[in-house]
């Protein structure tokens, strides 16, 4: 029965939106199950979406929500055997691919259908020289010769914009940067002309300016050669500018599909208000606490009975047991709400909570917390190829003549692409590495040479939160016994008893329960492994935390609850915090003052608004410019992303100013001379011969 | 207008969640087997006394050289000892031997690998170029060397020399996997964090580190059981292990064995086939320890 209600849906959709030309691809009803020996995962359960020749149609989802899935099952490339597909349609051009025989499916992926994985630095088979990658499917599906693949080859590597395209063909992998190589996945996928691209996160893994340039040049790609694009992606904000329609997912299913306007600017569903309220923007005033989801995604292998959202949704109801089908508020929007009609009206409004006043408030004339004074930090690495006895070694500057202070209370931000030095000095601070040279001084004390052991003490003072919360916490020991630890051997407490009740009221500061000491850390999900690393570090009683990117490795509802809690912890209990993130929005939200780095160099150092506000340096700007904000508007109105290039290698810095290469206003001075730190503007700083 | 998106009924055979030893059972059928038999050894060794029905050092000059029979079941050796008693009896000592050596070799060898791993650099260079030192000798060699050098010492019964002749060869090739393990491991931010709070080496070493490498750790050292004791019976075939008149089954290989097998097989056959047969069955034992617990394996 479902088949044929999804059918008769599917067509006023179809007609509506794309006149009389049938779509390009259709997915019915689609299901796909994975058997594994916990239990049947239900990780798609019955989407229907259609994709038209040239469009650009964007899943947008948290991780684990069925959108990565549902692109593998149109592909068939369900892991085996655990994965399914049990019902439903997947329409190329009219013809069911799941009635393909496994010979005709080969033939349609990679030549009608290809697909960009999210990992540029995985997906290249390192031990290929690129052109024949690209050439392979040349081969195999056009059935070309060496010559006519060598040269279509060239052509579309230059068609991705990479130049000396002739003589790349022949490199490696490694020899390319993150983004030379999604470019080359790209010119992969694009080889055989196929009709549909589908790209998994392909610009997940890169940093924003690289961002801006890939999806720009799919963009233009599809428009150019009107190619249809699928955009998987968990990212809101890159979806405003590039994609026609938005299909929502949460929980195996859509909740939300409509065009990007109507996503966007007429959000219908808590959850979608939820997503996109819970990451912090650069085009609103900050002061007040991020707007969180609350509670953690459904357990797809028993997924709750009525709106799946309901157990999350601040607007829950009776009503909201039952289940729930999309219905169409106007025009072709589609939710699946049971309050859509209020949601639309705007009856359903929460306003977050203002920022808890903080107990210690920075203030700019007390002696600094943290001071660090040109602080270098230089790897020497050995050259590869350098002969088999040959101890030659370059040199990586990975933190050159780096300034900074950190009053008592205060939360300084230091962002930066990656490989900017931005972790180095995060691991210099905390004493991980030794710096070459410099000075680090904690609380007026210089800590730059001291011994573990005279730094014992002082470990107590500073501590750290990292990125990842899979690899911070030992997996083989509790939650208790991790938390635990710091008190037994610093003998904080005095015995067994009042461990525990410690163990237990850290873990209710950071928002977990008291019964979560007994579980191991695989038994806790993303944000509760990091609420754990939190507690670890607390547990020492610091007045000063590196955070390491800390929340970049969760999914944007889960995003928003940590640094609520570290903005909490913060005002309670009067922490100084040195954050780090290559999120401008993220750091904008946190921050007091904002400090940006390029390739191990200070750029920019500013107050929060005073950076945001009036950008001097063009690097600065050139970061802002490329980061998306989840509006349409916005974003259309937008000029293309100006800054080009890639970064450097650290290895061999550019003279002068380490930024002259992408900069649009180098000229020769600055290809010669080091720019100066200097203070344009009281307690604004700029590295920049223009600025 | 609505889209239903029922769940269409399917039923699945749903592999059961299962505990962790029928898990392995059901995985590993050829292991679980070798497990069993393994036990088996281990029993009649740990129990020999009982389980024999003749003395294995008692001479009986009635019945040299007796073909395999009801009363000698495996028949009788050129004094007129009983094989299958002698076997049995190996069997402690191979054990006693096997288990003992590859512990020593696999336990040194592990925490030396660990502690290199979180060193690093000069102590880590030190380490393996010693390490290179006994890995570029034969693992016989080196051990034919320890005990040509240590002579015997007996304690309780057993040969320390022996063991540590054994255990010595072993230690470098756990060392280096489990130094590999351990290399990973020292990169996770859960020992940045460890050393982030201060932590003392020793902590970061045994509290932190080697929980994590059990897994290599014990793959190694049931194969190691197995190569023990093969090393073992080697040794005490070429004179230089365990000597007569203690049974044991490299032993039962040499000497006057040599002479008669032509005239009495059974002498060399069934010793052969229980080094063979426990050999065989420390290994496959190991090798499905390992799929078993290696996570990607699994569904």
């Amino acid at each position: 029965m479902s088949i044929v209600e999804s059918r008769m849906d599917a067509r006023p959709e179809l007609s509506s939106r794309a006149g009389t030309t049938p779509a390009l691809l259709e997915v019915e009803n689609l299901h796909v199950h994975f058997v594994t020996s916990r239990g049947v995962v239900r990780a798609v359960e019955g989407i229907s979406y259609t994709v038209n020749r040239g469009e650009t149609v964007a899943i947008v989802g948290e991780s684990g929500c069925g959108k990565s899935v549902s692109s593998l099952a149109i592909m068939q490339l369900l892991a085996k055997p655990a994965g399914r597909i049990v019902h439903g349609r997947i329409l190329l051009e009219g013809r069911n691919l799941l009635d393909l025989t496994d010979e005709e499916m080969r033939k349609v992926r990679g030549r009608d259908i290809s697909m960009i994985f999210q990992e540029p630095m995985s997906s290249l088979n390192p031990v290929l020289p690129i052109g024949l990658q690209i050439m392979e499917p040349l081969f195999i599906h056009l059935g070309m010769n060496e010559e006519e693949a060598r040269a279509r080859a060239v052509e579309l590597l230059e068609l991705v914009g990479i130049t000396d395209a002739k003589r790349r063909l022949d490199q490696y992998p490694h020899q390319f940067s993150g983004g030379m190589r999604q470019r080359v996945m790209i010119a992969i996928a694009l080889a055989c002309n196929p009709k549909l691209i589908i790209a998994d996160e392909p610009t997940t893994a890169l940093d924003v300016t690289i961002q801006a340039q890939i999806l720009e040049l799919m963009k233009e790609l599809s428009r150019r050669l009107g190619i249809a694009l699928v955009l998987i992606t968990h990212n809101l904000g890159i979806v405003a500018r590039y994609a026609d329609r938005v299909n929502v997912m949460y929980a195996a299913n859509f909740i939300e599909k409509g065009t990007a306007d109507e996503i966007f600017l007429k959000p219908a569903h808590p959850y979608t208000i939820g997503l996109m309220r819970s990451v912090p923007r650069l085009d609103e005033p900050r002061g007040r606490r991020l707007e969180t989801i609350e509670g953690l995604p459904p357990d797809l292998l028993a997924p709750p009975v009525g709106c799946r959202f309901a157990p999350r949704c601040p607007h829950r109801i009776e009503k909201c047991a039952r289940p729930i089908v999309l219905r169409d508020v106007g025009g072709g929007h589609l939710t699946a709400c049971h309050r859509a009609d209020e949601v639309v009206a705007g009856k359903l409004v929460t306003a977050p909570p203002p920022a808890p006043p903080r107990i210690v408030q920075p203030q700019a004339h007390v002696a600094p917390l943290l001071e660090v004074d040109r602080l270098r930090k230089y790897f020497h690495v050995k050259i590869a190829g350098g002969g088999l006895f040959s101890s030659e070694t370059a040199t990586i500057r990975a933190v050159e003549d780096l300034s900074l202070s950190i009053a008592p209370g205060e939360t300084l931000g230091l962002v930066g692409e990656s490989g900017c030095g931005k972790t180095t000095v995060g691991r210099l601070v905390l004493k991980l590495e030794e710096a070459t040279a410099g000075a680090i001084r904690f609380n007026g004390i210089d800590i730059t040479h001291r011994s573990l052991r005279g730094m014992r003490e002082l470990r107590r003072r500073i501590q750290v939160i990292f990125q990842d919360p899979y690899s911070s916490l030992n997996p083989r020991m509790t939650v208790g016994e991790i938390i635990g630890e710091p008190l037994w051997v610093y003998r904080i407490v005095a015995n067994a008893t009042r461990r525990k009740e410690r163990i237990t009221e850290l873990l209710n500061q950071v928002g977990l329960f008291p019964y979560m000491a007994e579980r191991y850390p695989h038994e806790l999900s993303g944000g509760q492994r990091q609420r754990v690393g939190i507690a670890r570090a607390l547990a020492l009683e610091p007045n000063f935390i590196v955070c390491d990117e800390p929340v970049s490795a969760l999914d944007v509802s889960i995003q928003g609850q940590i640094m609520n809690l570290l903005e909490d912890l913060q005002a309670r209990l009067g922490l100084t915090y040195l954050f780090i993130a290559h999120d401008l929005a993220v750091v904008r939200h946190i921050s007091d003052r904002v400090a940006v780095m390029y390739l191990g160099r200070l750029m920019e150092l500013a107050d929060r608004d005073e950076l945001y506000r009036t950008p001097l340096h063009p690097y600065t700007r050139a970061l802002l410019d490329a980061a998306p904000i989840p509006d349409p508007r916005v974003e259309r109105a937008r000029a293309p992303r100006a800054l080009r290039g890639e970064i450097p290698s650290p290895l061999t810095p550019p003279s002068g100013c380490v930024f002259h290469t992408r900069c649009p206003l180098a000229d020769d001075f600055c290809r010669r001379e080091i720019p100066l730190v200097r203070e344009l503007q009281p307690g604004h700083y700029v590295a920049c011969h223009k600025a | 207008m609505s889209i239903i998106t029922a769940t269409p009924e399917i039923t699945y055979k749903v592999p059961r969640r299962r505990h962790p030893a029928m898990q392995f059972v059901a995985t590993q059928p050829l292991g679980a087997a070798s497990l069993v038999f393994i036990v088996m050894l281990f029993l009649a060794g740990v129990f020999a006394d009982f389980v024999v029905p003749y003395d294995p050092l008692t001479l009986d000059y009635e019945a040299m050289l007796a073909a395999p029979s009801a009363e000698h079941w495996l028949g009788t050796d050129a004094f007129g000892r009983d094989v299958f008693s002698r076997i049995i009896f190996g069997a402690r000592t191979a054990l006693a031997v096997g288990l003992l050596s590859s512990f020593l070799g696999s336990t040194i060898g592990a925490a030396i690998g660990v502690a290199s791993a979180h060193f690093g650099g000069r102590v880590d260079l030190a380490i393996q170029g010693f390490m290179d030192v006994l890995l570029s000798f034969p693992i016989i060699v080196l051990a034919l060397a320890v005990v040509a050098m240590l002579g015997k010492r007996l304690v309780g019964g057993i040969d320390v020399n022996l063991i540590l002749a054994i255990a010595i060869p072993m230690m470098p090739r756990v060392e280096r996997v489990v130094r590999s393990s351990a290399l990973a491991i020292r990169e996770m931010a859960y020992i940045d964090a460890a050393r982030a709070a201060g932590y003392g080496n020793m902590r970061i070493i045994f509290r932190h580190m080697a929980p994590n490498v059990v897994a290599p750790y014990l793959i190694m050292f049931t194969a190691f059981m197995a190569q023990a004791i093969l090393l073992e019976a080697s040794l005490s075939f070429l004179g230089l292990g365990v000597t007569e008149p203690t049974a044991a089954w490299g032993l039962m290989l040499s000497g006057t064995s040599q002479e008669f097998y032509s005239q009495a097989p059974w002498m060399i056959i069934f010793p052969g086939v229980a080094i063979s047969l426990a050999v065989f069955s420390f290994n496959l034992f190991g090798d499905s320890l390992r799929d078993y617990l290696d996570p990607r394996l699994k569904v």
